[in-house]
């Protein structure tokens, strides 16, 4: 057992795609007598986008706190780079912080304003620049929090369910802006969702965790733009580890009429 | 804009009423001073020197006080509320002196300090230290935990979650903390200048009240409720700067 923690800097990133960027081997946590996450493991490579479905309780949060490094993982077999930056549910923004100094928290340097400028650029907010948090809109509030994210150039990018509480226009461009941001910057990224759409759009892998451990794996082979043919039995897969009985539809005929899902007897 | 829907109407038929009552004789002079008298005393005191002398020495009295229980308050809340064995070691403390009424505690100071100006500073200090620690020590733990886990996620040291997310979550509690010090370090100012004073407002009220000079009592009274205005007016000043992230400050 062993810890290793790579404290490398964006301009020595070493490039081994042999290598992957996270490595988790038999990871169990537990709270008491309760088993969190049982027995995991996890390789994310570099650049690479792996998104985790599972059921509130399953252990999502608990493995994104981990590779987030919120949690001690003394003890455990656990690689998880230097460089990581979370995208929260909830933006978590400083309320008493204007925009561009939350972009730049913790950051020292003579430039922060330039890089908080050039962040806040890319995801469209250079006019909220001196604006305070709880003066934003929620799509606002997550862009913040994406820039906050990106401005650190992480290895690892983890979003934990960001979109969640934006309204379905807005987790659209959202989305958008995040494959955009990603193809410029190419960090690894695990994408924790409740959201099956969102999962299959976005990432080049999906887990679903169930009780702690991870019970299913797909990888997608389609490029993203061109996934629509391959996508319909995936997703009907995907609804099916999560416990939902689905036929192979888009989303407009799943819910409606003779294809009403089943929750199958689970958990 | 009606003259009778004025919320000005109340008070200055009031004043008439006072004003009319005296001149005519009801109220004597040696119970209630007229308004009248009360402005030309005023006058006078202001010209002579003798309000501004007596004002700053219980300002001084005041601002002192204020400042050593503030000081103690602070940084008792922030051993409380930062850290567990701080919090073990001073909490338990500060409960039970908060169950002490300070007035009851005057003799005693009056004992240690003899009658200068030592027990009525420590009776003020004394006094306005409570509110200033409880606050900053609940709004300490009151910080919303999801923003420290997003500090530490960014890799924020011990030291940066205190200055940037601990000590500005807690400052809108340590601000009502201050508000609440303000306000009582007036009434202690009041009650500690009837401890023998030989300068101050309490002075010029027991000495006035010797020569039944009602008056005088009357521009005292006006002085105390100018100064309480003044701290008011102070926090709000201080609220708007500090506090100008809060939405309902914002201008959107």
């Amino acid at each position: 057992m062993s810890v290793t923690l790579a404290f490398a800097r964006p301009p020595q990133r070493p490039v081994d795609p042999e290598t992957p960027l996270v490595r988790l081997r038999g990871f169990t946590r537990r709270f008491g007598e309760t088993v969190i996450l049982d027995d995991l493991d996890l390789d994310i490579a570099h650049g690479e986008i792996v998104a985790l479905l599972g059921h509130s309780g399953s252990g999502k949060t608990t493995l994104l706190r981990t590779l987030a490094n919120l949690d001690s993982v003394e003890g455990q077999d656990v690689t998880i780079p230097g460089v990581r930056a979370v995208v929260f549910q909830d933006a978590r923004l400083l309320p008493w912080k204007r925009v561009w100094k939350n972009v730049v928290l913790g950051l020292g340097g003579r430039n922060v304003r330039a890089r908080a400028e050039a962040a806040l650029a890319e995801v469209g907010l250079t006019h909220r620049l001196n604006a305070w948090p709880l003066t934003l809109s929620g799509g606002e509030a997550q862009r913040t929090a994406l820039a906050r994210a990106l401005v650190r150039e992480p290895e690892l990018l983890l979003l934990d369910e960001p979109f969640a509480a934006l309204d379905a226009l807005t987790r659209l461009k959202m989305h958008a802006l995040v494959l955009r941001l990603w193809r410029v910057h190419r960090p690894a990224v695990l994408l924790v969702t409740h959201d099956v759409d969102e999962a299959m759009a976005l990432a080049d892998r999906v887990l679903v965790l169930a009780k702690g451990r991870i019970i299913a794996e797909e990888r997608i082979e389609a490029e993203r733009g061109k996934r629509t043919a391959t996508i319909r039995d995936l997703r009907a897969r995907l609804l099916g580890y999560l416990g939902v009985d689905a036929h192979a539809a888009s989303y407009a005929d799943l819910v409606a009429g003779a294809h009403e899902p089943q929750t199958v007897a689970a958990e | 804009m009606s003259l009778f829907r004025s919320r000005w109407l109340s008070p200055l038929t009031l004043l008439f009423l006072w004003e009319a009552l005296c001149r005519s004789g009801v109220i004597p002079e040696h119970v209630l001073a007229a308004p009248s008298t009360v402005l030309v005393t005023l006058a006078q005191m202001v010209r002579s020197g003798e309000l501004l002398h007596n004002l700053l020495i219980s300002f001084g009295r005041v601002s002192l006080g204020l400042a050593i229980g503030v000081a103690i308050g602070i940084a008792a809340g922030l051993v409380a509320g930062l850290s567990r064995p701080g919090e073990a070691l001073v909490d338990p403390v500060m409960q039970i002196k908060r169950t002490i009424p300070v007035v009851a505690l005057a003799p005693l100071f009056i004992i240690w300090f003899g009658i200068g100006e030592t027990p009525k500073v420590a009776l003020i200090a004394f006094a306005t230290l409570f509110p200033v620690y409880l606050n900053l020590y609940n709004g300490i733990r009151g910080v919303d935990k999801r923003l420290v886990d997003a500090g530490v996620s960014f890799g924020l040291s011990r030291t940066q979650l205190i200055l940037h997310v601990i000590l500005p979550g807690a400052l809108p509690s340590l601000l009502v903390g201050l508000r609440y010090a303000l306000t009582i370090s007036i009434v202690m100012l009041v009650i500690a200048e009837q401890i023998n004073a030989s300068a101050g407002l309490g002075f010029l009220i027991n000495y006035a009240r010797d020569f039944m000079r009602t008056d005088i009592i009357v521009v005292c009274l006006m002085v105390y409720v100018l100064l309480g205005l003044g701290a008011d007016l102070l926090i709000r000043l201080i609220e708007d700067r500090a506090l100008a992230w809060r939405p309902k400050l914002v201008e959107a």
